[in-house]
């Protein structure tokens, strides 16, 4: 079913394509050696060539070309060995060279695909059209002073990678999953930490409206969205907008937007006429960037799983499609799930992550990457029930244990005396006890009241302090009934 | 022998034999800038203080033993090289009280090897220009006048003008000089210097304020080949703090100057023998190439069939590179500042730019704005990159059968400052000569070889193979042994 807008006219289609800029994860810039620490304080990240000063010459950082190959790489897309860096011409305050250097006519990446999860379970791909490489402009603080501007050139030539989808996106839901996606695939090769708060992921997006069958109509191009929920949002906002300018009579004009996200609606930036010419010409300073075949190899050879792949093994071991797709979704969930799953039983493992720690981490208000419990306490909870020594109740009780302490399944036990009881001569012991105690549900039972064999057994565990092996404890009931 | 009439050779051997100590040659020196220069204005900057002193810690190091290779030398630099704490302009009011916090490597190079730095020299504006009129500072005098009309001021010829003119009066054995189109070669041939534009890459151009990225070159200017030799040497080598440089051992360039051109082929290229050019300078090319075949070259008539689109090339590609390197100086980090109380940022940006550049610079960034704008780049940028290319391709096809290449240095002797100011082409076609080694990447020497009827100084252009420096010094140093060129500017230093 296509998703659609319904105007005055009828039902209207949406065309959505995104340009996204994820800020390369590595400890300097694109062409200096300044750091790239998030939060410092404002101009401390800052080298001479940051700054454009007379004389400063980009150096290219061998670390945020291989970032950028291996996000090409786990987006299936085309790696280009010969790429060249132009200068992308425009005045700016926080733009020190009066000029970004960016690929803008040969990148680095060529066509690419991610495919994409949707709520009904179904999947689409969507294609790369190209990543390129280019460096960050500085920050203007408008808000400091009444009459001045401030300059932050913390984040002036920081390494941004700049990955344009194709128009293949039809509904803001397919915009979100395929932003929810990249981000996946990024954390997951560790080259863009994927923070969009924090401004190092960010998404311009191309949003135009049509009727079924018809060519792509007039796009409008919002920049600068910072969140996937935003992205959502925009998307229908300018498509709504556009819808109304149509079916009103108008033309929607191209031009760059922006997404006022207290109001929900989008404002025009700039029109197509007042549109910058960047003169655009190949950066001088800049030999072209060439690339060994073997070195592109080598950084395959080492890319870590991806979430595809990832979600395929864990349903290979036995995990649902959902199962493995949740614990897939952040690449620190999967890591603890696989040291938990480690040479013990995935579904256990699964249910386990995904109920009680899950549960944990929502009540104690703490994160997979800090988990309240540790993935080998975890996994070493589950060999305890699975030799027998607690039983789930027990286990359970030690897992808490374990949230309130920190300390190892082992010492817990040992410390509250949790050993689970499998001496069968002294379970028979207190079921004797306990049907002794109770003579009087003992005639009823075996007058036909057989629900009341439940009781016998909850009694005798609470007189167990639940330590009892359920099994030999049902045995022993069943055995001194009969 | 008064100390600044030493060459840097002779100097280096006087040093070395102790006759002299390096703060008796810098206070020489310093005499003579403090006598010529408010004549001359080839610098800028005089840096008295910093020079005597590092004139005698050159001479504690010689104590103890430790010489580099220009121990004690003191020698100018162009104001387009940045020197750590001393005052870098190029040449421009916008960085009139710009100081780097950072040496240029070049520079940094020299006083590695022992140099001692007399002060920052003029230059054009941004090192745009061929007469070193377009300076903020003011012009540079030529000190060389016309034997009959000796009361006109000569032009130095630019960019290097203060480079050249500061060598040619005595007032440093040698200076940084830099070469976008022939702003090496063209103000040596005019003071009756030598001047050498190494290959593409040979020198560093970290520190050097950049006017057109893949033409600018760092190269010296000295009076002898030999002493260009000495000082490229040290002024070269692998930098990977710029991605152009090249990573191309650098050799003895001095040793080659002495191993003559027996069975050398040079290259004639019959597109240089142009119009108009006046017949001394035709004589003197003739006279430069039988000087070669009567120390055992062979001379041969090559073809260079791209040369005639090569200055209209070069003035496309190098205002292009020259408007975005220019973006930079924009009052908000660094450098002039010009704002009225309410000046947005548009307003800061129009005032600043238009106190601080000068016309020439002006010209020259709307060129480049121009030929790179949406609708003209393919007619203007990329066309002239492709004919650029194919005048690379001329010299990789000439240097197949010859091992050098020999041309007149400039179409005409130095000329004076109120002449060719009218109108800017005409003072373009100073570089015809020159621009193609730039657009080529090769390296190209000018060395004097005579002078005119009325006693100015005329140069001849050694052009080499890339990165064969030491076939250009061989062949400069062959012509220089033959031209004997002993004639002394009218005015300099020690008379």
């Amino acid at each position: 079913m296509t998703y659609t807008i319904d105007g005055k006219t009828g039902p209207w289609e949406l065309v959505i394509g995104l340009e996204v800029h994820a800020q390369v994860t590595s400890q300097a810039k694109l062409f200096s050696g300044a750091a790239t620490a998030f939060g410092a304080e404002p101009n401390t990240q800052v080298s001479f060539v940051d700054a454009g000063f007379p004389g400063m010459l980009p150096v290219i950082n061998r670390d945020c070309v291989a970032q950028a190959v291996r996000t090409g790489l786990g987006l299936k897309a085309q790696v280009n060995l010969w790429s060249r860096f132009d200068r992308k011409n425009y005045f700016y305050a926080d733009l020190p060279q009066g000029y970004q250097i960016s690929q803008y006519a040969h990148p680095i990446i060529g066509t690419g695909a991610i495919e994409i999860e949707l709520q009904d379970g179904s999947t689409k791909t969507i294609g790369i059209t190209r990543l390129h490489l280019e460096q960050d402009a500085g920050k203007s603080l408008h808000d400091q002073h009444p009459t001045k501007s401030y300059i932050d050139l913390n984040r002036s030539g920081v390494a941004l990678m700049e990955i344009v989808s194709e128009p293949d996106m039809r509904s803001p839901e397919e915009a979100g999953a395929y932003l929810t996606k990249l981000r996946q695939i990024l954390r997951y090769l560790g080259t863009c930490d994927g923070n969009m708060d924090e401004g190092s992921m960010r998404a311009d997006v191309n949003v135009s409206v049509r009727k079924a069958g018809e060519d792509y109509r007039t796009r409008c191009e919002v920049k600068n969205v910072n969140s996937i929920r935003f992205v959502m949002q925009a998307v229908e906002a300018e498509a709504r907008r556009q819808i109304e300018v149509w079916e009103e009579g108008g033309e929607v004009q191209q031009e760059t937007r922006l997404f006022d996200t207290a109001r929900g609606v989008t404002r025009s930036m700039r029109s197509k006429e007042d549109a910058h010419d960047y003169r655009y010409f190949p950066d001088p300073d800049l030999p072209p960037l060439v690339l060994e075949q073997s070195w592109v190899d080598q950084l395959k050879a080492s890319l870590p799983e991806l979430p595809d792949a990832r979600r395929a093994r864990y349903v290979a071991m036995g995990l649902s499609p959902y199962d493995a797709h949740v614990l897939t979704l952040e690449k620190e969930t999967a890591a603890y799930f696989e040291t938990v799953a480690q040479g013990r039983d995935a579904k256990i493992a699964a249910n386990w992550v995904m109920g009680d720690l899950f549960a944990a981490i929502n009540r104690t208000k703490t994160s997979i990457a800090e988990p309240p419990v540790k993935a080998e306490y975890l996994g070493t909870l589950l060999d305890l029930m699975k030799d027998g020594t607690l039983s789930g109740t027990l286990a359970k009780a030690v897992f808490e244990a374990m949230v309130e302490t920190g300390k190892s399944p082992g010492a817990i036990v040992e410390e509250r005396g949790l050993r689970q009881v499998t001496d069968t001569g002294a379970i028979e012991g207190i079921v004797a006890g306990v049907l002794a105690a109770n003579a009087d549900k003992v005639a009823e039972y075996k007058s036909g009241k057989e629900k009341l064999f439940g009781f016998f057994v909850g009694q005798t565990m609470k007189a167990m302090q639940g330590k009892g092996n359920p099994a030999l404890v049902n045995d022993a009931v069943k055995k001194l009934l009969s | 022998m008064h100390p600044t009439d030493f060459t840097l050779r002779g100097a280096i051997e006087a040093l070395n034999e102790g006759l002299l100590t390096s703060e008796e040659l810098t206070r020489a020196h310093l005499d003579a800038i403090q006598a010529l220069n408010p004549q001359l204005n080839a610098y800028v900057t005089v840096m008295a203080d910093q020079a005597l002193a590092q004139a005698k810690a050159s001479d504690a190091r010689r104590r103890e033993g430790i010489a580099g290779p220009l121990e004690g030398l003191p020698l100018a630099i162009k104001d387009l090289f940045c020197t750590a704490g001393a005052r870098t302009t190029a040449g421009s009011r916008i960085l009139e009280n710009f100081v780097p916090p950072y040496e240029s490597t070049v520079s940094g190079n020299l006083l590695r090897d022992g140099a001692v730095f007399l002060g920052k020299v003029n230059l054009d504006e941004f090192a745009m220009g061929s007469s070193n009129t377009t300076s903020s500072f003011g012009p540079v005098e030529n000190p060389w006048s016309r034997a009959n009309d000796p009361d006109t001021r000569l032009v130095p010829g630019g960019s290097s003008g203060g480079s050249a003119a500061a060598v040619a009066a005595r007032l440093a054995l040698g200076a940084t000089a830099t070469d976008t189109g022939g702003s090496i070669r063209q103000p040596a041939a005019f003071c009756g210097i030598a001047g050498i534009k190494p290959t593409y890459g040979r020198c560093s151009r970290f520190g050097i304020v950049a006017f057109a990225s893949s033409l600018d070159q760092a190269g010296p200017v000295a009076r002898t080949v030999e002493d260009c030799a000495i000082l490229l040497r040290s002024m070269s080598g692998f930098d990977p703090k710029d991605s152009t440089s090249a990573d191309v051992p650098v050799p003895d360039f001095a040793a080659a100057c002495a191993r003559g051109v027996k069975g050398l082929r040079i290259g004639v290229p019959k597109e240089y023998r142009l119009e108009g050019t006046p017949p001394e300078i035709e004589r003197l090319w003739e006279q430069g190439l039988q000087w070669l075949r009567d120390q055992g070259a062979e001379t041969v008539e090559i073809s260079l069939p791209h040369t005639k689109y090569a200055l209209p090339t070069y003035y496309i590609v190098a205002p292009a590179e020259a408007s975005s390197n220019l973006a930079r100086y924009d009052g908000v980090r660094f450098g002039l500042r010009e704002a009225a109380k309410d000046s947005d940022l548009k307003d800061l940006y129009e005032r600043t730019r238009a106190a601080g550049f000068g016309p020439e610079v002006k010209r020259r960034i709307m060129i480049g704005t121009y030929v790179l704008s949406a609708g003209y780049y393919d007619a203007y940028y990329l066309k002239a990159q492709k004919i650029r290319a194919l005048i690379k391709r001329d010299f990789d096809q000439a240097f197949a059968g010859v091992d050098a290449i020999v041309t007149p240095a400039t179409p005409s002797a130095a000329f004076g400052m109120d002449e060719k100011q009218d109108d800017p082409v005409t003072m373009y076609l100073n570089d015809v000569f020159t621009v193609t080694a730039n657009l080529a990447g090769l390296p190209g020497l000018a060395v004097p070889a005579g002078l005119d009827a009325q006693g100015l100084p005329l140069g001849l252009q050694v052009i080499g193979k890339a990165f064969d420096e030491e076939t250009v010094f061989a062949v400069g140093a062959a012509i220089e042994t033959a031209a004997d060129f002993r004639a002394l500017p009218r005015l300099r230093a020690g008379v």
